[in-house]
């Protein structure tokens, strides 16, 4: 077996594995938070994808335009992750299971306006210059783009670690993420904690968004393919944990990828659900209801 | 709770009548054919709000089950099809391609019938028990069911030598020795499709009264109270997964003959999720409600959705909205919902029996 | 008689790392309303939760011949331990005839669930007089007073025939007269049963219980009847402030 045979996979998987780890970001947050599905999340990831794309019809120097994108992602997802809360979420915070529902809706919606808004082909999104080449590891032409996703990973993770625990907002969403009513009763209000939540959620869709636009297609149908795999690194992970979360969205990258490569795509995505069963199976901690004295 | 259980009786009396003695009478061919259809989709709901509604499991994966019965009456047709020649689209691309092992029971009838019952049986007490024994619930539950209707469908997709891929099979020319083509034949299909759906409606209509019926609810809204009462929930949940998933597969047999072509399309996410937006639609936790709901929405789907198939997409997402933000038990619950109304002005805290109780347990 | 008690022998319970529960032993018989008090955080609920399969616990609590601890919640209640929880746990949108109906159903073979209910179980109706429910059979348990959905709990116990009866502060919130009334709704089950009342209120104690385990941080600080226990200067001193309350109500 040649040595790239191996290298290969572990390394399109890692970018593969970031690339979910920054859908699953503020999926997690979310999910953590009201303890429901936002299955609308991939439909933000989507919006971030076609704001990278109309910001490169403004800016039309690729090199530049994806630096800009990014932000500019971040704020128009986190501004509908918003409007959605508003409208819709915060009247459902006792029914977190119709929530998800409502939120299929939201998706469904969603998706059929980009269909109407952009061709139905999907739009093309600019590599930058600076993402054409390849760096070699170990024999294997490992493309920069995937490198980029990885950095744009690491950065967001540490940008938003650091913004939880350094910042006193970030204080109180943990807070609430912990104790929901101990936070109430604290002085937090929960409601400002909870469409913060929501923006900086679905505004790391955004970003997640415009990684996916370098890497694969834009389209309306991009977000539904990864709201169920970014569902099942969080649901791996553990609610809360970011730690659980980037070691399960590696794991499910390298693990795709090299079940991918040993047979074919469609199987690797059989195996990794049933990965994913077993591996709850062995260890469902996360998964058990806190237990409380009221068992309500 | 079914307060009145004999007027229900009378209520699946009517239902039966109207569809097993007038829709023949009185719609042609062609509706009488969708009629068929929405039947099939009905019967699948009716497991669902037997799960979702009653057992507050909210299955997003019933396609998966569809598929098991669906196959395997679209094998057992496509063979007995072709003879004792290969199916055609499996000789497309190699002209001597062997048929597939696990075809090969599916030549016998017998074998096809026990596998339309068999199979989801066995695939929903496995993947139930799995996950209920080990407390997984909520939306763990609900993204885990739905992520095996993409994982089938994907795996259906792409092995389009053993399954048809995306193209599906179709083409089938008999039923269990009738031949499909005979307008005769297919009012029978129709007649069993029907009286199957009304089977599961009786079926339910028992379950929603016994004693079952009333641990399930009490499942639904407590799951740890059952338990310090000495049951199992994982076991009473369980039963109520797997009927549901037995139900979905026998909708999914059914449909194979009526409509003539079974794709991955029909049993994805999309599928699994069209499911749901019918027993949301008609009321999860009645008796009615997901059957009709389900016809409903089949009837939107199989008109709108090819006529104005933009404007339906959009009606179907606001349908989810509307009726999950406003109207959480359906629109069975709105008799209920005016009556309260009315009783209000005289008296203030009426006990409304149609608030919704599906809170999944989070503390 | 020994055979039919409750014997907790050096229980310990741990949240990682905090000991919630450091070796307690206490023991209940039929015929005795036992009661567990201590200030917050002493470990009571927690002891209870252990006993029921809630929580790990290590240690010992039999119930005659039968270890408890290790086993999974459901099987500890087919044995007969059943348990209330603080805040009323009974089924909303179920009436008070179907709670109950639930409740008595352990006994019945699997196959008899798939049938409809006729008539009223004889234990059940039993139960209703004893707790003085008899005329809200048809009532959503939902809209049952406070007091009324404490009274439903303990009849459920009674009807699933619980041999050990837990009950978590089932007083709190209730008004003088329904105090009385569960009061002796205790005494007079446990007449053939035994009962473990975890509790706050100290008067309803001092006027029901027949033996006093007082737990402080997590161990028994004392164990005796009323009188001896408030005899006990460690007793009083725990309860600084309360001990007054112990003494004049």
């Amino acid at each position: 077996m040649h040595v790239d045979a191996l290298i290969a996979p572990l390394l399109n998987g890692s970018a593969q594995g970031a690339l979910l780890l920054l859908a699953a970001l503020g999926l997690s947050l979310t999910f953590g938070q009201m303890g429901v599905i936002n299955m609308a999340h991939g439909e933000f990831l989507m919006l971030g994808a076609f704001a990278a794309y109309l910001v490169q019809q403004v800016i039309t120097a690729s090199d530049l335009s994806i630096p800009v994108a990014l932000p500019v992602a971040f704020v128009v997802a986190g501004l509908f992750g918003l409007l959605l809360e508003v409208t819709i979420i915060q009247w459902m915070y006792r029914r977190p299971l119709d929530t998800l529902l409502v939120t299929v809706g939201v998706s469904l919606i969603l998706q059929q306006a980009a269909l109407q808004i952009f061709p139905s082909q999907g739009v093309p999104v600019e590599k930058p210059g600076w993402l054409d080449g390849q760096l070699t590891v170990l024999g294997y032409d490992w493309p920069l783009r995937q490198l980029f996703t990885i950095l744009l990973a690491t950065v967001c993770v540490a940008a938003l670690s650091a913004w939880l625990k350094h910042t006193s907002f970030g204080r109180r969403i943990r807070a609430t993420v912990h104790n929901r009513d101990l936070a109430e009763t604290s002085g937090i209000s929960t409601r400002t904690v909870d469409r913060l939540t929501f923006f900086t959620g679905s505004g790391l869709a955004g970003v997640a968004g415009v990684a996916a636009s370098l890497i694969g297609g834009t389209n309306s149908q991009m977000g539904a393919q990864y709201i169920i795999p970014a569902f099942l690194v969080v649901a791996a992970g553990g609610i809360g944990q970011l730690k659980g979360t980037i070691i399960a969205a590696w794991a499910v990258g390298v693990a795709l990828s090299y079940f991918a490569y040993w047979t074919t795509g469609s199987l690797a995505q059989v195996l990794a659900f049933i990965l994913v069963i077993v591996f709850l199976q062995l260890r469902p901690q996360g998964l058990f209801t806190v237990r409380t004295r009221s068992l309500a | 709770m079914t307060k009145k259980p004999w007027i229900s009786l009378g209520g699946i009396g009517v239902f039966a009548v109207l569809l097993l003695a007038v829709a023949p009478l009185v719609l042609s061919d062609h509706w009488l054919n969708n009629l068929g259809k929405y039947c099939c989709w009905a019967i699948a709901a009716v497991g669902i709000g037997l799960a979702w509604g009653r057992g507050g499991m909210l299955v997003m994966g019933q396609g998966v089950f569809f598929a098991l019965g669906a196959y395997s009456m679209a094998m057992h047709l496509t063979l007995e099809s072709a003879g004792d020649r290969v199916p055609g689209f499996m000789v497309l691309y190699d002209p001597l391609a062997p048929l597939p092992a696990f075809w090969e029971p599916f030549r016998g009838a017998g074998f096809t019938l026990l596998a339309i019952v068999l199979l989801p049986v066995v695939v929903a007490g496995i993947l139930g028990y799995a996950l209920f024994k080990r407390r997984v619930k909520g939306a763990y539950f609900a993204i885990l069911t739905q992520a095996l209707a993409v994982a089938l469908a994907t795996l259906i997709s792409s092995t389009i030598r053993e399954t048809g891929g995306d193209t599906g099979l179709s083409d089938f020319k008999y039923f269990f020795g009738f031949v499909l083509n005979d307008p005769a034949n297919k009012i029978m299909v129709f007649l069993i499709a029907a009286g199957l759906l009304v089977v599961c409606l009786l079926v339910v209509w028992q379950l929603y009264r016994s004693r079952f019926g009333e641990l399930l609810v009490a499942t639904r809204d407590a799951e740890e109270r059952v338990r310090f009462l000495g049951y199992d929930p994982a076991n009473v949940k369980l039963v109520a997964f797997v009927v549901s998933a037995l139900m979905a597969s026998i909708g999914g047999a059914m449909f194979v003959p009526i409509v003539g072509i079974i794709t991955p399309a029909e049993i994805g996410a999309a599928a699994s999720i069209l499911m749901i937006a019918g027993v949301a639609f008609g009321g999860r936790a009645s008796l009615f409600g997901p059957a009709l709901g389900a016809m409903a929405v089949g009837w939107g789907q199989s008109s709108l959705g090819s006529t104005w198939p933009d404007g339906w997409t959009y009606i179907l997402g606001l349908l989810f909205i509307v009726v999950i933000l406003f109207l959480p038990n359906g629109l069975s619950s709105l008799p209920a919902r005016f009556a309260a109304a009315r009783r209000r002005p005289e008296q203030k805290a009426a006990p409304s029996a149609a608030t919704p109780e599906l809170e999944e347990v989070r503390s | 008689m020994t055979d039919a008690s409750l014997v907790v022998t050096d229980l310990r319970v741990e949240f990682s790392g905090f000991v919630a529960v450091g070796g307690v032993s206490f023991d209940a018989h039929p015929g005795e309303v036992r009661f567990l008090i201590g200030p917050n955080g002493a470990g009571k609920t927690t002891c209870i939760d252990a006993i029921t399969g809630l929580t790990k616990g290590t240690g010992s609590a039999r119930l005659g011949e039968k270890e408890l601890l290790g086993r999974q919640v459901h099987k500890i209640v087919r044995l007969g331990v059943g348990r209330t929880f603080q805040t009323a746990s009974v089924f909303d949108e179920l009436t008070v005839l179907q709670n109950l109906d639930i409740a008595a159903g352990r006994h019945r073979p699997a196959i008899s669930l798939l049938r409809a209910r006729r008539g009223v179980d004889p234990a059940i109706e039993r139960a209703l007089e004893e707790t003085g429910l008899a005329g809200e059979l048809t009532t959503p348990a939902g809209i049952l007073s406070h007091g009324q959905k404490q009274w439903l709990e303990i009849a459920m116990l009674l009807v699933q025939d619980a041999k050990v009866l837990l009950l978590d502060e089932p007083v709190a919130g209730m008004s003088q007269d329904e105090r009385t009334a569960t009061g002796e709704l205790l005494q007079r089950i446990a007449a053939k049963r035994i009962v473990l009342v975890v509790e706050h209120d100290m008067d309803f104690m001092r006027r029901y219980a027949t033996r006093v385990t007082v737990l402080h941080q997590g161990r028994v600080l004392s164990q005796g009847t009323v009188a001896e226990v408030q005899a006990d200067p460690r007793v009083q001193e725990v309860y600084l402030g309360t001990a007054d309350a112990m003494t004049e109500g």
